[in-house]
């Protein structure tokens, strides 16, 4: 479903302070599986996410999503892309201070135009399989960790994407809710959505719900389960 | 325009809303300084305008050429036998010799225009008051009203009514007198007038026909319709001018705070929008969304300011710039602008308040906007 080839990324380029953090990456991910990347801080995981994820072009390679080549796409079609394919989860969550629960699940589709009415529906049906309808309207900052991720993951399914990509997911939990984390994707993967996820923690590359963990050092990809 | 483009909208206006919610306290610290930027310069322009709008509803019927004689630079009274020479001027419709004149009045300690009216002047011993007149001396149709004249004799009026006309603003302090009293109060003798008006045929003609008065009565000296207009005006935009200079020191200060609200993003706002860039929101959808949230700010703060200056000057009289604009006269005791609301006035100060707000907003939040939405997984 998505190919990378030979993708590099490089910040600061042509700048004293240059710095390639993927150094040429070539991977396939298949549908409907869950893929961890796995790798010490600054070996290029979260890196790999955006350029997976359309949140960033690589600066060489390709990217294909199916048979579109979306590496070099214009940042109109890869917002749209991004909007229509991928959910998000960030590492803290970034959920918008001030808002309500509900509002903050429904961010992403305002730009869709969806009726108000369906929008709000849908979210609350994502929160209520999330088991966090009782914290709709609830204020944002107001919630535990293990909370705000459920209703980080509730504003990434709300335009119903086919790939989830969470960074971090479990940096923030304690195990019981690493656990609880680890049932809701079995529950997607059940849906028959993608996964892909970076993580440090052990609990998540070792979890039976996970088909492929792929290890990243240095920006180079080192081995792959 | 299609279903999900309102709804769209309707989204983008609910979350510009409730953003504006969440900043409240700088928020609503902005609009009320924008509110009261937009009250005092909408008071001043609607003020001055509606001031000139009166003066020129009152010249509009004032003569088009007034002859006055002056005696060593300084207006003379105007012997009736120059009304033949007018009159005999061709181009010269009519002319007559009008009597006026000022009354300082020592129990209200003001000063009244006396005239003798043209048309219908009062009885001998009976006089017409303005409504100035009327509140300052608490004087009512039946009251007699007793000054010095000329030789230290008492002249009485009896008050035969007030006078009720279009603008208050000349009818206030007048005091009309038949032609006889005005004569016995001020010593005027017969043949002789304050200054003399005329008409003219063509109104094409009337600065000729000024030309060859002024020709046959050298001791005179001629005042144009046109020029009392242009000095009204002038002396009003002056007074203007001068009031906003004043309150520029206020305006700037706004505009430094605008400008500083507007251009200086908290770090809080820019992960905001890396935050909706990342979640699949274009550059155009956050613009459009802060854009909505500076045009709610700027239009809440133009039309309360504007409504607010409406009041000030038209319901209440203008109390807070009253002095400066309005200036020479003392006696405007219960004085009321007619509503008067220019679409050009409107439109300018919407431009000058609005437009450079919605710039400013702009102009950073499009280079906050084209931020990479992967900066949030940064």
């Amino acid at each position: 479903m998505i190919r990378l080839t030979d993708v590099r990324k490089a910040f600061n380029q042509g700048r004293h302070n240059e710095f390639w953090a993927l150094k040429g990456i070539d991977l396939r991910l298949a549908a409907g599986a869950v893929t961890v990347f796995r790798g010490p801080s600054g070996s290029g995981k979260t890196t790999l996410l955006t350029m997976v994820g359309a949140l960033a072009r690589p600066t060489s390679g390709r990217v294909h999503l199916e048979e579109r080549d979306i590496s070099a796409m214009p940042e109109r079609f890869l917002t749209e892309i991004r909007r229509s394919t991928f959910g998000f989860v960030f590492q803290n969550f970034n959920l918008i201070k001030g808002l309500s629960v509900v509002e903050n699940v429904m961010i992403p589709a305002y730009p869709v135009g969806l009726p108000h009415g369906r929008l709000k529906a849908r979210a609350m049906d994502l929160l209520e399989r999330l088991e966090m309808a009782d914290k709709a309207e609830a204020r944002a900052e107001w919630l535990s960790g293990g909370e705000a991720q459920r209703a980080a993951i509730a504003r990434a399914l709300i335009n119903d994407p086919r790939v989830l990509i969470a960074d971090e997911p479990t940096a923030n939990l304690d195990s019981e809710r690493s656990a609880q984390f680890l049932s809701i994707v079995a529950g997607l993967k059940r849906d028959g959505r993608t996964l892909l996820m970076t993580s440090h923690d052990p609990m998540v590359a070792e979890a039976a719900v996970v088909d492929r963990v792929v290890s990243l050092r240095d920006g180079r990809q080192v081995e792959a389960r | 325009m299609t279903a999900g483009w309102i709804s769209r909208q309707r989204h983008l206006l609910d979350f510009a809303l409730s953003s504006l919610g969440r900043r409240r306290g700088k928020n609503l610290g902005l609009l009320a300084v924008y509110t009261l930027v937009v009250f005092v310069l909408a008071s001043v322009m609607l003020f001055s305008h509606a001031i000139r709008h009166e003066a020129r509803l009152v010249l509009k019927d004032s003569p088009e050429v007034v002859v006055q004689k002056l005696v060593a630079g300084r207006h003379d009274l105007i012997p009736a036998g120059h009304l033949e020479a007018i009159r005999g001027v061709r181009g010269v419709r009519a002319a007559e010799g009008r009597l006026w004149g000022y009354l300082f009045d020592p129990a209200a300690a003001a000063n009244y225009t006396l005239m003798v009216p043209r048309d219908q002047p009062p009885a001998p011993g009976t006089a017409l008051i303005g409504s100035g007149v009327a509140a300052v001396r608490d004087a009512a149709p039946g009251d007699t009203l007793s000054f010095r004249a000329h030789d230290g004799q008492l002249v009485q009026f009896t008050v035969a009514g007030t006078l009720e006309r279009d603008s208050a603003l000349v009818s206030a302090d007048l005091f009309l007198v038949s032609e006889a009293d005005f004569r016995r109060l001020f010593g005027v003798p017969e043949g002789r007038f304050t200054d003399i008006v005329a008409s003219v045929r063509n109104p094409r003609e009337i600065r000729t026909v000024a030309e060859k008065i002024d020709a046959a009565l050298p001791d005179t000296r001629i005042i144009l319709r046109d020029e009392i207009l242009r000095t009204y005006d002038s002396v009003f935009d002056w007074r203007e001018g001068m009031l906003l200079v004043l309150l520029s020191g206020a305006i700037l200060a706004f505009g430094i705070f605008a400008w500083e609200k507007a251009s200086g993003l908290s770090a809080e706002e820019r992960r905001e929008i890396g935050i909706l860039k990342a979640v699949g929101w274009e550059t155009s959808d956050v613009i459009r969304l802060k854009t909505l949230e500076g045009m709610v700010i700027s239009l809440t703060a133009f039309l309360a300011g504007y409504v607010l200056g409406y009041l000030h000057v038209f319901h209440f009289g203008a109390p807070l710039f009253e002095p400066v604009l309005k200036g020479w006269a003392v006696l405007y005791p219960d004085f009321r602008l007619t509503p008067f609301v220019d679409e050009l006035q409107v439109a300018t100060l919407f431009f000058f308040t609005v437009f450079p707000y919605t710039v400013a907003t702009v102009v950073p939040i499009w280079r906050a906007a084209t931020v990479d939405p992967d900066q949030v997984m940064r």
